[in-house]
């Protein structure tokens, strides 16, 4: 469904693609009536501008000239009154085409958001974080670009060269089409140079890449590079990357530096022309200083928006990239949804029922086959297995984080393909092996479970899971803030977190993908008597990996090749000397050796619960 | 302000291109400043007196003018640039070199973000105002004072009032950077903010959709995103009130002129021509003092820039050569710790007085709880760091009077955290002896047990490894990292034998591999094995930075009490499964085991600070 594995940087350029374009400015449509009221003031600020230098040669050629005083000040005047007219007029054109620019902006962030919280979990397995992150960010950032510019400048730009043109040939005819001789040249030279330009820093960019990299690497393996004596080698490779980047901006430079030159030798050529030929007819008394002097204003006005309008049309491009991106994941439909007339589940008793399971995430390549299970309200089920068995999909299938290839997964008789899946999850915990904790108190992290909580619940949740002794042995208790990815919590202090967040939840029915990160005795501890709370009067299935939970799971299925090959409690499933026996003896057998070879007693109690490790 | 005036000295090893640089802004302000005159003799002289020839001479002379400047402008950006790119440049690589040889405790103290913050748009600042900065500034100057300078030989009271405008002009240009800096700052610090937002949504996705909070999440990002929208528009708000009040300000420049001149011209003190390059002259003054805004604000942010960057490469190299250090010559490997005590920097003693001797060949294993000083001991060796009291020698030489490349290359060390680098596994197992042949490397990477898995890689030896090559698992590094050290074939040998959580055949191959490099070397073992500890020479058990206990296992085990304790307590919970247990025992190990290794996080004790 979607082949869409692109390197994101941000000055990749695109084609020009019409139907693209059309898509972006349907977002300005909202505020058609706004563009027109800037566009409206574009003109005005513009007329204005280019009135001066006019008014200006009218004060030189029939006021100064001849002495009229009075005149010079009235036309002053009215000069000083286009300048604050324009002035008033660009602000507000400025003010206007920003506030435009960053609300769409904003939509169209808040639409990609939206967008992907819709957006199934199958995506997400596909689609890395980085990607759909990037999309966010850096291809939203071509699209500022474009915007915050574009939307003010182009008008104001396309507007100006139109007015000075006009302006020119108002003024006088012969001269105006000479000067504009150098015109062709200017463009021709802004386009070449800008594609240069374009190529020489896509290198530097390179280059400095690639200096940082191994910059990063050399710091972050400092140690190790000491440890081996090897700072003389890697000197010498940074250096030879230092020097690369060097060259590749001084070559950036080289294009850079003889860009504006170049345009100068032109404009002044444009000089030049009006100066001599001007001068010639003003000899022969058709032409005036005053002319002179306007067509020399407007000449050195006419470059700016050349250059202006060439920048815009890079951003066009990389707008062009970016927005395709944009669009490619605003297009791809959510695999799951709400199906019309699905209804809102009641409050639970917690009944679970597979019928005839098949689940493939890729066609083709089953995870599941014929899965066939009931859990009971109140009962934990324990699901063990080899890596890779089925054990997560089974769990996911319940909250329909996937949808079954075939059979039905039911949840209190309710085909969950025919409820809300707000009113379903929000009936169920999950608790997974990564905890992850947002940015925050640890407060908010709790909280999370269930937004409406009070403190006081929030404390009470926290404090059934033994998660209240560390948090109020922290700094600032509750109030602590979270470091990124929870950098200042163990693994084992995460899981408390994540315990108490599902609590405050209170699901009807709970899924725990155990950890197999071992954390400490007293943490292990902690876990377990929480996990016992945690679990009592609700449907539970963990994917368990501590024999711990296995031996208080009310049954254990065994999962292998997408299969239920074994069924019962840990003891039946032990008499019968099956995969689960293998799996069992496997893991524990070398510790208990081990064990015995220090002559100390094989302590394989809940004090000291050994992993049921993945094998 | 005081670091920037340390800045000549590194434009001084780029002098050529500097002064090329500044020359050629001479000549380019002095063509600036010409233009204007040949356009008023061309209206003065060329119109008044009636000659077509001299007209078109000024025309010639306007684009010969032209040429030059064009030119020059082209020197000056070319050279100043490379002058700066050479500032650049060497201040990366004083960067990178004082980075490499700063000491462990100095990398204990700071993060790698601040460092690669420091040489990399840190340096970027410095060497933009090195460049364009300086030149700009200096170019704001000689313009201001050039203008100024013809306007007043032209006429000095319409200088003075054409000038009037500039004062508050520069104090717009001036405020508004000022007022725009924590504005655009704001907006950087609201992107992040959404950004983190965004992030940790996409990366704690199955949370989200377990608990069904999209509206929740959909709310905040909103919020954050109103925010950012509020933010951005302070800026279009300060963008449009002070752009046209600039542009207001200059117009009104002119009309001054206009104004007063016009009456000059009307009573014939002045011509036509001085008026229009009246105005010329004013244009070219205000468009530098425009800049000057952003220039300071430049100056600022690079003063701050240089003085980080100073800080890293003024800091004293704590560990370094003594001046009389001589090369170590090849040893047989004899350790002795003379009452060695250690504090980290400004910490307590975390080594009291420990003495013990290592005799060549033999295996020290290093035992106790977190913190007790197992890893500060192997770190004195290599000396990492160095002794507070005491004394650490190898064969009878103390570390601190030998060359540190000469003690390092005869000290191996396979760390936990096997760190590879970018490049192939043959490069990451040549690490150490960058001119290995591939013989010698594949017959490392046989004894370390790696071979099999490395061939089983479709590109062998030369498979890429790091962010763009394979993952390999944490088994896999680990042997990697073995065989590196193998390939030194160094007299001593330090490593920490606990492997993150693997499966049984590779902790098998593993433990295969590590006795291969244990032979005949004299070892330093940080001990979470049962086998390692019970085949040791010595044991030295340590207590809050003491030795308590020393002996081999026989003999502790009967003797010791806090050895039986320690034992009991720490090799259990570091317990992995089958310390010795054959690959009988073992399932064939598939990808995903091996992964294993990787996402399940160590449970050795972290090294000790």
């Amino acid at each position: 469904m979607f082949h869409m594995r692109f390197s994101a940087y941000g000055d990749e350029h695109g084609r020009y693609d019409p139907r693209l374009l059309r898509r972006l400015l349907g977002y300005l449509r909202p505020f058609a009536g706004r563009i027109t009221l800037g566009l409206l003031l574009v003109v005005i600020s513009t007329v204005m501008s280019l009135l001066g230098p006019y008014l200006i040669k009218v004060a030189i050629d029939n006021h100064i000239a001849s002495g009229d005083l009075a005149g010079l000040d009235r036309v002053l005047l009215l000069t000083l009154g286009t300048y604050l007219v324009g002035g008033a007029c660009f602000g507000a054109q400025l003010y206007l085409m920003g506030w435009i620019g960053q609300r769409v902006l904003a939509r169209l962030r808040d639409q990609i958001f939206d967008h992907v919280q819709r957006l199934s979990l199958s995506f997400f397995d596909r689609q890395e974080a980085g990607d759909t992150m990037s999309r966010l960010v850096n291809d939203v950032d071509t699209l500022n670009q474009l915007f915050s510019m574009g939307l003010s400048s182009l008008p104001l730009d396309l507007f100006t060269l139109v007015g000075i043109v006009a302006a020119m040939l108002l003024l006088n005819v012969r001269l105006a089409l000479l000067s504009f001789t150098v015109l062709p040249f200017m463009v021709a030279s802004t386009v070449i140079f800008a594609r240069r330009a374009r190529k020489a820093y896509r290198l530097t960019r390179q280059k400095i890449g690639a200096v940082s990299a191994d910059l990063q690497e050399s710091i972050s393996s400092v140690r190790v590079v000491q440890s081996f004596a090897r700072e003389r080698v890697n000197q010498e490779r940074f250096d030879q990357l230092n020097r690369e980047n060097r060259d590749a901006n001084v070559g950036a430079a080289a294009v850079a530096s003889s860009f504006f030159p170049t345009v100068d030798v032109l404009s002044s050529i444009g000089t030049a022309i009006i100066v001599g030929v001007g001068g010639a007819l003003a000899l022969r008394g058709e032409m005036t200083v005053g002319i002179i002097f306007a067509f020399l204003s407007y000449l050195t006005r006419f470059f700016m928006p050349i250059r202006d309008l060439s920048q815009l049309y890079n951003s066009l491009l990389s707008a062009m990239a970016g927005s395709e991106r944009i669009f490619q994941l605003l297009d791809t439909p959510p695999a799951i949804e709400d199906r019309p007339g699905a209804i809102a589940l009641p409050r639970l008793e917690g009944r679970i029922e597979f019928r005839n399971v098949s689940f493939a995430y890729l066609p083709g390549e089953p995870v599941l086959h014929d899965i066939n299970l009931r859990i009971e309200p109140g009962e934990t089920l324990a699901i063990v297995g080899p890596t890779g068995a089925g054990k997560t999909t089974i769990a996911s299938l319940v909250g329909r984080l996937y949808d079954v290839t075939e059979g039905a997964v039911l949840v209190d008789g309710h085909d969950v393909r025919d409820v809300q899946m707000a009113s379903l999850r929000s009936q169920m915990g999950v608790v997974l092996q990564e905890n992850f904790v947002f940015s925050g108190t640890v407060m908010d992290n709790i909280r999370y479970g269930r937004l409406d909580a009070s403190d006081e619940e929030v404390i009470a949740a926290a404090r059934l899971v033994n998660a209240d002794s560390f948090i109020e042995r922290l700094p600032e208790g509750y109030q602590t803030e979270v470091m990124e990815r929870g950098a200042n919590f163990s693994l084992g202090q995460r899981q408390l977190i994540a315990f108490a967040r599902a609590v405050l939840a209170d699901p009807r029915i709970l899924i725990l993908d155990e950890a197999t990160s071992s954390v400490d005795t007293r943490t292990e501890q902690l876990i377990q008597r929480a996990l016992a709370r945690l679990l009592k009067g609700r449907t539970s299935i963990v994917i368990a990996h501590r024999l711990s939970t296995i031996r208080s799971a009310d049954r254990v299925i065994v999962i292998d090749g997408g299969r239920i090959v074994e069924e019962g409690t840990h003891d039946e499933l032990m008499a019968r000397r099956g995969l689960y026996h293998d799996l069992y003896m496997r893991q524990y057998r070398a510790e208990a050796e081990e064990a015995e070879s220090r002559g100390l007693a094989a302590g394989l109690d809940g004090t000291w619960a050994p992993r049921l490790a993945e094998c | 302000m005081r670091s920037l005036l340390r800045l000549p000295g590194y434009l001084r090893h780029h002098w050529r291109s500097a002064v090329g640089a500044y020359v050629s802004l001479v000549v380019v302000t002095a063509s600036n400043l010409v233009m204007p005159s040949l356009v008023r003799y061309a209206i003065d002289l060329g119109i008044g007196s009636g000659r077509v020839s001299l007209l078109l001479w000024i025309a010639l002379g306007i684009v010969v003018v032209a040429c030059v400047r064009a030119v020059f402008a082209f020197l000056q950006g070319y050279l100043s640039e490379r002058a700066s790119q050479g500032v650049a440049f060497d201040m990366r690589n004083a960067l990178y070199d004082k980075i490499q040889r700063l000491s462990f405790s100095y990398h204990d103290r700071t993060q790698t973000g601040q460092l690669m913050t420091r040489a990399t748009s840190d340096v970027e600042t410095v060497r933009f105002f090195c460049g364009m900065g300086l030149l700009q500034l200096t170019n704001t100057v000689v313009m201001t004072l050039g203008t100024s300078a013809i306007l007043f030989v032209t006429d000095w009271r319409l200088a003075l009032l054409s000038l009037s405008i500039t004062p508050p002009l520069l104090v717009i240009v001036v405020g508004f950077s000022r007022k725009v800096q924590p504005i655009f700052m704001g907006i950087q610090q609201e992107l992040a903010r959404l950004n983190t937002i965004l992030q940790e949504n996409l990366v704690g996705v199955r949370v989200v959709k377990a608990f069904a909070r999209e509206p929740f999440e959909r709310q905040r990002f909103g919020q954050q995103n109103l925010t950012l929208f509020g933010q951005n528009l302070r800026a279009s708000r300060a963008f449009a009130t002070v752009f046209p009040i600039i542009n207001t300000l200059s117009g009104l420049g002119t009309l001054l002129i206009l104004w007063y001149g016009g009456r000059q011209v009307a009573s014939g003190q002045l011509s036509l021509g001085q008026l229009v390059a009246f105005n010329t002259y004013l244009l070219l003054l205000l468009m530098p003092l425009r800049m000057l805004g952003p220039l300071l604000g430049l100056a600022t942010r690079a003063s701050a820039s240089a003085q980080r960057v100073f800080e890293i490469l003024d800091t004293p190299l704590e560990i370094a050569d003594a001046p009389h250090a001589r090369p170590l010559p090849p040893i047989k490997g004899r350790v002795a710790f003379e009452q060695v005590s250690f504090a980290y920097f400004g910490g307590q003693k975390v080594l009291d007085g420990v003495s013990f001797v290592a005799e060549p060949g033999q295996v020290v294993a290093l035992l106790g709880a977190t913190g007790s000083g197992k890893t500060t001991i192997i770190n004195l060796i290599p000396r990492f760091y160095d002794v507070t009291e005491g004394r650490v020698t190898i064969d009878g030489y103390d570390v601190r009077d030998v060359t540190l490349e000469s003690l390092r290359r005869q000290i191996g060390i396979v760390l936990q955290e096997s760190m590879l680098f970018g490049g192939t596994i043959r490069e990451n197992i040549a690490f150490g002896v960058p001119g290995a042949s591939l013989d010698d490397i594949i017959a490392v990477a046989k004894a370390a047990h790696a071979h099999d898995f490395i061939m089983s890689f479709p590109q062998g030896y030369d498979t890429p490894v790091g962010e763009r090559g394979v993952t390999l698992s944490g088994g896999q590094r680990q042997r990697i990292a073995i065989a590196r050290a193998l390939l030194l074939d160094p007299r001593i040998l330090i490593l920490d034998d606990s492997t993150s959580s693997v499966d049984v055949e590779t902790e098998y191959q593993i433990q295969q591999a590590l006795r291969t490099l244990m032979k005949d070397r004299t070892s330093f073992v940080i001990a979470q094995r049962l086998s390692t500890v019970r085949h040791a020479d010595l044991i030295l058990v340590l207590d809050r930075g003491r030795v308590v206990a020393r002996g081999t296992h026989q003999e502790l085990i009967r003797e010791s009490g806090i050895y039986a304790e320690i034992y009991d307590l720490q090799l259990r919970q570091g317990s992995q499964p089958a310390g010795e247990a054959g690959p009988s025992e073992a399932r064939a190990p598939g990808p995903d085991q091996d992964r294993r290794g990787r996402q399940a996080p160590s449970q050795a004790p972290a090294p000790a600070c």
